[in-house]
């Protein structure tokens, strides 16, 4: 036990020498949730619509004064001529082309039917869908409006028709920074403990320092702990600023209650610690430990869960995602912050990343040589 | 008279030699990193390709039927055939919802009132709930779109005898990704990281390195031009970016399917001003710090989380309030983004891109020349 005291003592004047160390552990999460939520907003929104109008009819005039009264289109270009819109669309000034045919309003009269064509820019995958969806949605309204006019309105339907109601639950205001804010902490977490234990014994490496280490009677494991605290430690007080930071700025309040959250962090902790430990122990030089963390910090974000859902990937991206224990943290976060989950809910979270903890420490501390 | 340059520019010429011999050695000598070099785009270009979708298709749901009769039991089939919808289990007690919803298991519960066919016979009129799960807001409308649209479909096929007058008939095309797929929005985003990642990150603490271990004293009292010292550092890494380019180029052409619609000359040309804009980057970060985590740090935080935001391939920009999106146009990978989606999807030509290459142009001789003034010969 006197071994680690002397140990943590060491540790912790080294990180609290290094202002660059202060530094992250304060001002990251600050910035972090100050920005990134604000820039990450998927909400579609702000969509550029350009209108080729061939008709110029009283209905057309209509149809456009509708989409532009809409909250989520701005007009970015009223066009006579497909190839102008084109061009907008080629220079990312607009993101859907609508064109009216001519003699639009007569054919729809004379004849009951009429075509309207949509042309969406679908590099943006998300944005298309939408705003496609959203544009259908006005149009069928539209619609609806014209044939009120003219039909007189039975007292009941003349067709079958089936009412939604939808409900929206655990973010009735569908606000996207309540779903951005506990996934972004995770990353946070994950970032400040991964890349801190990675750099930190590969340092003494370079330095020299650890061949003193290897020299004096301290056990493999009091030496893997004795990093391991200081960082854990830290990460626990990193997330609490996060915690405090989305309080103050977003509102956002846990459903759920802080023993399950903190029990799953400090746990979380342990095994992203351990796993860079572990890169740590492989890695020769700083540059190194920092790519090649790097480089898995990169997968596990991406294949977490943050942006795009899990449950739309393909199966042997799914058996990943398996091993990736960002993706458990996301999960977690976001079940207990937004839906207030409880120990039972998260059960299988918490015995999977309790082994992730247990396999990645011990590789660690069998992977650290005292001779090389 | 006139030989003695011609000498010494020749005798420059091969020390110059020299040096990179050394700095490619340096590079080649770290296995490692160089397999993570090679593989980190390998690895992007499959995840973005294969693993992320924008598309929101089989979402576990769980349907709650009172109705039990034909029509729920039609309308829960076609759910259950359209592969945007996994029916998780279906449940009669309302109470499960609220617990599926906790543990996680479902996106979305579909409720069938009691007497739900009959309603819709005799008063041509019923009511369906959806509950949605709304953490993410984004499925939740998609979702929720979804089955309107199935049950739009449910009720044509119902009515197909009777006319419905005066419709419009909305035809969408969908240019440029019609399968709607996630890759071409991205691969111009990887590339930008990648060259990002290889040019600022690993120039800037490859020279920072020689500063910190005293060999960079070494170097400079050699009688070589000390700047150029720093230059051949950057050589090795202009062709290794240069050979990224290509294996992603490569990549999205074969394993994605997503073909250089525009001229791949300007392609290669618009990349190598961009390393080069980073290179002096690097350059610059190198020589205003001392130590590799200072050197890390700024090029982790000040420049890779900027390019992420920024670049505009993750995030969308014009959903950005207005000061980060001032910001945003000093991030130089957001040009190279829109030069690379312009010639590689849209397919056109250096006409339509000319300022953003000014653009970038601009920035690397900014920091080409802010490098230089701040050179100095003697280290502190």
């Amino acid at each position: 036990m006197r071994t680690i005291k002397f140990l943590l003592q060491k540790e912790f004047r080294q990180i609290f020498r290094n202002k660059a160390i202060i530094a992250i552990i304060v001002v990251m999460p600050v910035l972090q949730l100050l920005i990134l939520p604000l820039a990450a907003d998927y909400e579609v929104k702000n969509i550029n619509i350009s209108i080729v109008d061939h008709d110029h009819s009283s209905y057309s005039q209509k149809l456009i004064s509708k989409i532009s009264a809409s909250q989520y289109f701005n007009l970015a270009g009223y066009n006579t001529d497909f190839k102008e819109a084109f061009q907008l669309i080629e220079k990312d000034k607009a993101d859907l082309i609508l064109e009216i045919p001519a003699g639009f309003e007569r054919n729809l009269i004379r004849e009951n039917e009429q075509k309207l064509f949509i042309a969406v820019n679908a590099i943006n995958g998300v944005k298309a869908n939408l705003g496609g969806a959203y544009l259908g949605n006005l149009i069928r309204d539209y619609n609806n409006d014209i044939r009120l006019q003219w039909l007189q309105p039975a007292r009941l339907n003349d067709a079958p028709v089936i009412n939604i109601t939808s409900s929206n639950w655990f973010n009735p205001l569908l606000n996207y920074r309540v779903f951005m804010v506990p996934g972004i902490l995770a990353i946070l977490v994950t970032m400040v403990g991964g890349f801190l234990s990675a750099l930190n014994i590969v340092k003494e490496k370079e330095v020299g320092t650890i061949e003193q280490i290897n020299v004096t009677p301290i056990k493999k494991h009091h030496f893997i702990l004795g990093k391991l605290i200081p960082f854990w430690i830290l990460g626990n007080v990193v997330f609490t600023l996060g915690l405090i930071v989305s309080w103050v700025v977003y509102g956002i309040v846990p459903l759920g209650s802080f023993v399950v959250l903190y029990s799953f962090i400090t746990l979380y902790l342990l095994a992203i610690l351990g796993f860079g430990l572990l890169i740590s122990t492989f890695c020769d030089s700083q540059q190194q430990a920092m790519f090649i963390m790097f480089f898995f910090m990169m997968i596990f974000i991406l294949m977490g869960g943050l942006f795009t859902s899990i449950d739309s990937m393909p199966d042997w991206a799914q058996v990943v995602t398996k091993f990736n224990p960002v993706a458990y943290l996301i999960d977690v976060m976001r079940m207990v912050i937004l839906k207030g989950s409880g120990f039972a809910d998260i059960k299988n979270q918490l015995l999977i990343i309790s082994a992730f903890a247990i396999v990645l420490n011990s590789w660690a501390i069998l992977n650290y040589k005292k001779t090389s | 008279m006139e030989e003695v340059p011609h000498l010494q520019s020749s005798k420059n010429h091969s020390q110059f030699l020299a040096f990179l011999r050394k700095e490619f050695r340096h590079v080649l000598r770290d296995r490692k990193t160089l397999l993570i070099l090679f593989g980190l785009p390998i690895v992007q270009i499959l995840i973005f390709g294969f693993a992320l979708t924008n598309e929101v298709k089989n979402s576990k749901i769980i349907i709650v039927d009172y109705a039990r009769d034909a029509a729920s039991q039609q309308i829960t089939n076609k759910i259950d055939a359209s592969n945007y919808f996994e029916i998780e289990k279906s449940i009669i007690d309302y109470k499960q919802i609220d617990a599926a919803f906790k543990k996680g298991e479902i996106k979305m519960a579909i409720v069938f009132p009691e007497n739900f066919n009959e309603e819709l016979l005799h008063t041509n009129a019923t009511q369906l709930q959806v509950i949605v799960d709304a953490s993410d807001p984004n499925t939740a409308n998609t979702l929720t779109n979804y089955i309107t649209s199935i049950l739009y479909d449910y009720e044509a096929a119902q009515n197909k005898t009777l006319s419905i007058p005066y419709r419009i008939i909305p035809e969408t095309k969908f240019l440029y990704n019609p399968q709607l797929k996630g890759a071409p929005n991205f691969v111009p985003g990887v590339m930008a990281l990648v060259l990002m990642l290889v040019c600022v990150m690993m120039t800037a603490i490859s020279i920072v390195k020689e500063k910190e271990t005293g060999t960079m004293e070494i170097l400079l009292v050699s009688p070589f031009r000390p700047i150029l010292v720093i230059f051949s550092k950057a050589v090795p890494y202009l062709l290794l970016s240069l050979i990224n380019v290509t294996i992603i180029i490569l990549l999205s052409v074969f394993v994605l399917d997503i073909p250089v619609n525009g001229s791949v000359i300007l392609l290669f040309a618009e990349s190598t001003l961009f390393i080069i804009t980073c290179l002096s980057l690097g350059i610059l970060i190198s020589i205003k710090t001392n130590s590799q985590q200072i050197a890390m740090l700024i090029s982790l935080m000040g420049m890779l989380l900027p390019t992420i935001l920024f670049s505009g391939f993750m995030f969308p920009i014009e959903n950005m309030p207005w000061p980060l999106q001032m910001i945003s146009n000093a991030i130089p990978a957001k040009w190279y983004y829109i030069i690379v989606k312009s010639i590689m999807i849209k397919g056109l030509g250096f006409l339509s891109v000319w300022k953003e290459t000014l653009v970038l142009f601009g920035i690397t001789l900014f920091f080409l020349i802010v490098s230089l003034k701040s050179f100095k010969i003697r280290l502190a």
